[in-house]
């Protein structure tokens, strides 16, 4: 028939954002992370553990008439490294962009240390966190120093 | 290559600076030059926002004795820190009367913060639970001068590894160096952050934890004792019967080597009564002692020249 398993399973979008090479497991998180529940009136698809060449399986996310901001791409960078992002025009792919962490989070993931001076409401801080492992993702503090990993990156940004 | 430099984490500095540092201390220590004037002109400032006694005098006396001044934000209840100005505030002000600021903060990050806001140098004077830069290097050179090197030796790291800052910096420094082994002796709820022991890993230096001394004594070089605090537990009985285990009695320092030392950050409580000052392996106050010529030496490194 020349169709892909994918397009099977799940129509094309004519706008909107496809997030294809999310870690098995993790659509979810992103979706998450989007701020989605469901109730937006969005078009939303989640496929999990479908077949995937790079990563043996994959997560796929696709919402139709939602756009992905800068700070949530990074966001998402950070419990799907590698994924990518396609931007979906009249049913086209009309831009992909390949997802990778950022050197330092600024701004948008708290240090877990509870006496970090960046958690201080009285200073005129940002929290700064070093990538300082992609695979897995792991960050590191630039004030105090404290690292996060795996699943504490996970437990943050999703709120589990 | 320390001039102007921030002094936040040990881990900021590689190990030929930390020796080029002990080598200039020795100067100091032996007084082979004048240096009473050269930092005249100089002033630092000294901003504790915990109690200290003993870092807050030596660097005091450092800079005295090197001919410049100090100026003190002093008791934080006097102090406009008490009427709810933040840390960004403070410092930033005492850039502008100083030449070099000297920072302990019971939050971490804050002397890195701290750096970011000031032009002039921070020094990190104690911060949190995991950093202590000059107690380090006053720590690395008590030992480096003993056995005139820091690489082959055997060191033992007693008490609370966990909470204590001194012994957490120690075990960061001794990891820029060629240790043979290092023993983390502390009761179980008390050992090494995870991420010590995984710096100690990462520099493929040998450690093992245990729960006593008992049986170590003959094969150690460096003692490094610490209190265990009491405020770490919420049972007293269970505080009172932990601390007696890691009480340094007179039996454990006579099983120890002729040339093995113990060395503490100070101030001590019970954990290393006045019984064993009269041992040779007591090098707690010269450490203490020396520790005056360290921060000599650090200061006119920073601010000299």
């Amino acid at each position: 028939m020349g169709m892909k398993k994918d397009e099977l399973r799940v129509a094309k979008i004519p706008n909107g954002t496809v997030i294809d090479h999310i870690p098995r497991g993790r659509a979810l998180h992103v979706f998450r992370i989007l701020g989605l529940t469901g109730e937006e009136g969005h078009v939303i698809a989640i496929l999990m553990n479908v077949e995937s060449k790079k990563l043996g399986k994959k997560d796929l996310l696709k919402i139709e008439g939602r756009e992905v901001d800068p700070k949530e791409a990074q966001l998402i960078s950070l419990v799907a490294p590698e994924a990518s992002l396609n931007i979906i025009t009249d049913y086209k792919v009309t831009r992909k962009v390949k997802l990778y962490p950022p050197k330092v989070v600024e701004g948008l993931v708290k240090c877990q240390n509870p006496v970090c001076i960046s958690n201080s409401e009285l200073e005129p801080i940002i929290p700064k966190l070093e990538v300082i492992s992609t695979k897995p993702v792991a960050l590191r503090c630039i004030y105090c120093g404290t690292r996060m990993q795996g699943e504490e990156i996970i437990a943050h940004l999703v709120g589990k | 290559m320390w001039k102007g430099r921030d002094i936040v984490d040990i881990l900021d500095f590689s190990r030929k600076e930390l020796e080029g540092l002990f080598h200039a201390t020795v100067d100091f220590e032996e007084a082979k030059k004048d240096t009473s004037e050269v930092l005249r002109d100089k002033v630092m400032a000294l901003a504790f926002f915990e109690p200290s006694t003993r870092t807050r005098m030596s660097f005091e006396a450092s800079m005295l004795r090197l001919g410049g001044k100090t100026v003190d934000l002093g008791e934080l209840r006097t102090s406009s820190v008490a009427k709810g100005e933040n840390l960004a505030d403070t410092v930033r002000m005492l850039d502008f009367y100083s030449d070099v600021i000297v920072i302990r903060h019971w939050l971490e990050g804050a002397s890195r913060f701290a750096a970011d806001v000031c032009i002039k140098p921070i020094i990190n004077a104690g911060e949190g639970m995991r950093n202590h830069p000059t107690q380090t290097m006053i720590d690395l050179y008590e030992i480096w001068r003993e056995f005139g090197k820091i690489d082959g030796l055997t060191i033992a790291a007693v008490g609370d590894i966990r909470h204590a800052r001194s012994a957490s910096s120690l075990l960061l420094g001794l990891s820029l160096f060629d240790v043979r082994k290092i023993f983390l002796v502390s009761p179980e709820p008390l050992r090494a952050r995870q991420e010590t022991k995984d710096r100690l890993r990462a520099s493929k230096i040998e450690f093992e934890e245990t729960k006593s001394l008992v049986g170590l004594e003959e094969s150690l070089d460096v003692l490094y004792v610490t209190r265990v605090q009491k405020e770490r537990y919420t049972d007293p009985a269970e505080y009172e019967r932990v601390k007696m285990s890691y009480v340094i009695s007179e039996d454990i320092v006579k099983r120890m080597g002729p040339d093995s030392i113990i060395l503490h950050p100070l101030p001590r409580v019970d954990e290393l009564g006045a019984s064993i000052d009269k041992y040779k392996q007591a090098r707690y106050f010269q450490q203490a002692k020396r520790g005056l010529y360290v921060r000599m030496a650090l200061l006119e490194s920073i601010l000299g020249g």
